[in-house]
């Protein structure tokens, strides 16, 4: 991938998170920020890039081990966390039933 | 097909996910069904990355992968909601610190094959991700500390502060320069060691309540690491993630400064908040008196009234008193009374906390209501009930120039008929500034737990 694709790229995700980001409500800004959070976690692919490497040394191993688990952490906790918040969320209750917790 | 452009459409169906996902957050109706898609986007990602030719050795991986997975998902079914926001740094620091960790590797991996100078983009990328990741890691765990009360909340100060921050900063920009040029293996470990004392130096100074910024700041610096990493490695997945995620954070971090009237350089620099309380005063020096109500009068009052609206702050959730909160707004509701929730932008100590918190707590959102949605609402009110809350409904933001909290917008309580603080003393706030709210002709101070105040309040309401 040459180095203008990638600064296009850059560009338009930029722009679209922006636009996409602006329209979400500030009700939902901690859900947001824990599930951009386990989006981070995606650098897990590039830590299972540079641990699956033959050629790696030491250095490659103990630094790759240690990215592939803080990122896998970030992932799973990220989206667990962010569905548990985001399952609470809902509307008026049912007219009267039950005790609702 | 080869197999690397099945990659990369598995990489492209993945960003197209993230952005879905985002897409649909913005209603709390989809919000979770975008989190599901967002979730499924990264298992195709992840799916992808195994089968690249690149990768021959997995025990490690399944290893790692295995233990990371599985405290991540521990951690995140057992904490409470009030502890969202060190979750969130504690995430955010591990999202840091793996960047930052890949760069160190990359470097090495350059070092094998050459010992000159590294590509410009290679040695911005590399070097980017190594800092800001550093940075971001043990900025995080430091806001995660203050956060879990592990240390002061207060700002801890030192002599030459700024000055040493910017000398550790040119060194590290220094350094990384020359590491660029030539290699030099233990050169990029000082420099991340360095980086991390970086962003603990800067977040040790920052007070408890300026915490929601400092949060979604680290939040927009992992992202960005995050994407550096992916011009380091060549990877389109990457970049497109990480730059959402710093957009996002980046757009939090303005959204949460304005909402304080504080720059974000006032906030890295500034060392606010959390002093000591002093007693209010009136211009000529006298203490200024105080009105206190009962529980039975305030219910009385809650009960014929046609508007109630209540103001919860980060005291609400500290006493533990989103449940009975409910129970109350129940009640009124019940009996006729229009009741809402305004929630202040920076209300808890992140973004949003409050309405998750009120959300554990049943409430439905469609009583939430935003800070400009009440402010016009608050003339048509009745009874407001503020909860928990000081800084964000002192007039004094609006009316005193002179005062530190000046320009920060804030919930018009005053302009209600009458105002209910539940305070558990006359304590200041966040900001160690004093409320004359508190003196208002019109308002009444039900001193207490708030815990404990509103059980008695819902008794007194079922008793009308």
């Amino acid at each position: 991938m040459s180095f203008i694709t990638e600064i296009l790229i850059l560009m338009l995700a930029a722009w679209i998170g922006v636009e996409v980001i602006s329209k979400v409500p500030q009700m939902l800004h901690t859900p947001l920020m824990s599930g951009t959070n386990a989006m981070h976690g995606v650098i897990v692919v590039g830590a299972i890039l540079v641990l699956g490497a033959a050629a790696g040394g030491v250095v490659q191993t103990i630094s790759g081990i240690v990215a592939v688990g803080f990122g896998a952490a970030n992932v799973v906790g990220g989206f667990v966390v962010t569905d548990r918040m985001l399952q609470m969320f809902r509307r008026r209750p049912e007219p009267p039933k039950g005790d609702g917790g | 097909m080869s197999r690397v452009d099945l990659i990369e459409v598995a990489y492209l169906i993945a960003a197209f996910c993230f952005v879905l996902g985002l897409r649909w957050l913005s209603s709390p109706r989809t919000a979770r069904r975008g989190n599901g898609v967002a979730a499924i986007g990264m298992t195709i990602a992840i799916i992808a990355t195994l089968v690249d030719q690149r990768v021959v050795d997995y025990v490690w991986i399944v290893i790692a992968a295995i233990v990371g997975g599985s405290i991540g998902a521990l951690v995140a079914r057992r904490v409470q909601m009030t502890a969202m926001p060190q979750l969130v740094a504690v995430l955010n620091g591990l999202g840091g610190g793996a960047a930052a960790m890949i760069a160190v590797s990359e470097y090495h991996a350059h070092g094998a094959v050459s010992t000159g100078a590294l590509g410009a983009v290679l040695a911005v990328s590399i070097m980017f991700s190594a800092i800001v990741g550093s940075i971001s890691f043990a900025g995080s765990m430091i806001a995660f500390g203050k956060l879990q009360e592990l240390l002061p909340g207060r700002p801890i100060t030192w002599p030459a502060q700024k000055l040493i921050n910017g000398a550790l900063a040119i060194t590290i920009l220094g350094l990384a320069a020359y590491a660029s040029l030539n290699f030099n293996d233990p050169l990029l470990w000082i420099i991340v060691v360095l980086a991390l004392l970086l962003g603990a130096v800067a977040v040790l100074p920052i007070g408890g309540a300026d915490m929601p910024v400092v949060i979604a700041f680290l939040n927009a610096c992992t992202g960005l690491a995050a994407a550096a990493t992916g011009f380091a490695l060549g990877n389109s997945l990457l970049i497109i993630a990480g730059v959402l995620v710093g957009a996002s954070g980046t757009l939090l971090t303005q959204l949460m400064s304005k909402a304080m009237n504080r720059s974000l350089a006032s906030v890295l620099f500034g060392a606010f908040g959390g002093g000591g309380g002093v007693v209010a005063t009136s211009a000529s020096g006298e203490v200024l008196p105080v009105l206190e109500i009962s529980p039975a009068d305030l219910a009385a009052q809650l009960v014929y009234a046609r508007r109630v609206m209540i103001v919860p702050g980060y005291g609400l959730a500290v006493a533990q008193a989103q449940h009975p909160v409910r129970e109350l707004a129940d009640l009124l509701i019940e009996r006729g009374v229009q009741v809402a929730f305004a929630i202040h932008p920076v209300a808890g100590r992140m973004p949003g906390h409050m309405n998750v918190l009120l959300a554990e707590a049943d409430v439905p959102y469609d009583q939430l209501l935003e800070m400009e949605e009440a402010n016009p609402d608050f003339p048509q009110t009745d009874v407001v009930l503020v909860i928990g809350a000081n800084d964000v409904v002192n007039p004094a933001a609006r009316d005193d120039p002179n005062s530190p909290l000046h320009g920060m917008p804030i919930l018009e309580v005053d302009q209600a008929e009458h105002v209910v603080v539940f305070k558990r003393s006359m304590a200041t706030g966040f900001a160690g500034v004093e409320n004359l709210l508190f003196h208002d002709p019109k308002t009444r101070m039900l001193f207490g737990d708030a815990r404990k105040s509103l059980a008695q309040l819902v008794q007194a309401v079922q008793a009308v």
